[in-house]
């Protein structure tokens, strides 16, 4: 590991002025990805700025609905927060199939988002990545391509994103506030990561410099009807292989209104678009599930060991809605 | 670049000058002398390192000590009450929940602070009902406790020491 300074912030305005004015900077939460890729000769900083002693710690009802989440709560505290498990079951079920009991007490909600989305090959760095060295080439594609990316993927970057809570998130209308040199702002979520295109090195819309304060949930009545499936190698404590976020409203048999994301399958947590516009107005029936979901993954370009995936994504969508449908009648 | 922290280890406060790249795993194996925290993977997937941190089971392989100062830390070691064995300890033996005794401080720390999770009405992933009380199952035990891996498969004895722990 090469040697850094280490400081600890006294308020998110100076932290975001000493990162954005040192190219080497980063900031540091609980470290559970920063330094083991630290470790991995991934990511060598030359200055780590401690944020998680500042006061972004708290989850707060919004004056006009939802919830506000601090960028420093950690994650077993967000999955056991009774709002979230009571009006985000989506999100509670999220957080509680991503890694392990113990780094969940330790791991961020703003460094579970900022988590690099990555592949064995950017993690191993004897092979060319374009992600961990820009233009050095892409080891996946004519390699071992298993768990990457079914969707969006590009000629550079097949890697997918590992969280499941951004896939919670995706599906709920999150939006993550970003404190920058000029101010403050608002972004979507589904805004808030990139494909990878030509410049796979960029995981997110974020510039350097710019820190998450808060991921803030509007009110949304449907996700009190909402649930997350991981279909993974092992039982716990592993990957998505696929995973699928859903929220369903039904009424008299017909879907009202729905949300729905993926993961495992790109660069982003996925949001479901093209299913949800096919699943609004349609008969809650594992025909419009079938349906939605194929027209999700009409543009699906597997490679040469993930061609599962696709019917494993549809698979598993029509499992949760049929789920969430049950759910409805009862 | 040096720091300077201090930690409370097991009960006693400890100063200590480190390199800011020290893991607070190496900074208590290798700088305090504390063992009984296993480096296994060193990458946060085997769980033998983990402690008690303020009070909540927490890996140390990938949490900077530098980061930690003032934090107060319990070790397997340290649940003893001096001669006097922690009812998990007790039970880890009583149940024969370990071979080779490698992953045995981590998986008891995990344990404990896993009770408490449980205690606290703590969801996991297979919990059904998110906001009913839990049931200390077999597959609860298991799901809470995937984090902590035993290469000789001692789980067996493993689940069965947690779960008579759990009702002493």
């Amino acid at each position: 590991m090469s040697p850094f300074e280490y400081e600890r912030a006294a308020d998110a305005a100076s932290a975001v002025a000493r990162v954005a004015g040192r190219p080497g900077a980063a900031f540091l939460g609980a470290g559970t990805n920063l330094v083991d890729h630290m470790k991995l000769g991934v990511a060598s900083p030359d200055l780590l700025v401690d944020v998680t002693r500042l006061p972004f710690d708290k989850i707060e009802p919004l004056p006009q609905g939802g919830v506000r989440i601090g960028a420093g709560v950690r994650n077993s505290d967000l999955a056991a927060d009774p709002t979230v498990r009571r009006d985000y079951p989506v999100l509670a079920q999220a957080l509680l199939a991503g890694a392990s009991g113990q780094l969940r007490n330790l791991a961020t909600t703003a460094g579970n988002l900022l988590q690099r989305t990555r592949c064995v090959y950017f993690q191993d760095v004897t092979t060319p990545c374009n992600k961990r060295a820009s233009g050095s080439g892409c080891s996946a594609i004519g390699g071992y391509t298993r768990d990457h990316a079914i969707l969006g993927a590009s000629e550079h970057c097949v890697a997918t994103h590992p969280s499941d809570m951004a896939v919670a998130l995706a599906a709920l209308d999150a939006t993550v506030i970003v404190l920058g040199v000029t101010g403050a702002r608002r972004v979507a979520l589904v805004d808030f990561y990139r494909l990878p295109g030509d410049a796979p090195q960029r995981d997110t819309a974020l510039a350097h410099g710019d820190l998450i304060t808060a991921v803030e949930l509007p009110a949304l009545p449907l996700a009190g009807n909402s649930a997350y499936r991981k279909v993974r190698d092992r039982a716990s404590y592993a990957f998505a292989l696929v995973s699928v976020a859903a929220a369903l409203s039904v009424e008299s048999g017909v879907v009202r209104e729905a949300r729905m994301a993926l993961g495992g399958v790109a660069h982003k947590p996925w949001r479901a678009h093209r299913a949800e516009a096919a699943l609004r107005g349609a008969p809650a029936s594992e025909e419009s599930f079938r349906r939605a979901a194929e027209a999700e993954l009409a543009d699906a370009r597997p490679l040469r060991d993930n061609a599962f995936k696709v019917s494993m994504a549809r698979n598993t969508m029509v499992a949760v809605l049929r789920d969430l449908a049950r759910e409805e009648r009862r | 670049m040096d720091a300077r922290i201090t930690l409370r280890v097991d009960g006693a406060e400890r100063q200590l000058t480190l390199d800011t790249r020290t893991t607070l795993l190496d900074a208590l194996r290798d700088r305090l002398g504390v063992i009984s925290p296993k480096k296994g993977c060193d990458h946060g997937q085997c769980g033998s390192c983990t402690v008690l941190l303020d009070g909540r089971r927490a890996t140390t392989c990938l949490a900077l000590a530098v980061a930690h100062d003032g934090a107060a830390i319990t070790t397997a070691q340290g649940l003893a009450d001096g001669g006097l064995l922690h009812p998990m300890q007790r039970a880890f033996i009583e149940h024969d929940g370990f071979q080779c005794g490698y992953c045995t401080p981590g998986q008891i720390c995990s344990a404990v602070g896993m009770l408490d999770e449980v205690r606290a009405g703590h969801p996991s992933h297979v919990t059904r009902d998110l906001c009913g009380p839990i049931a200390l199952s077999d597959d609860e035990i298991r799901e809470r406790m995937s984090g902590n891996l035993c290469r000789c498969g001692a789980y067996v004895n493993i689940v069965a020491a947690i779960r008579a722990a759990a009702a002493s």
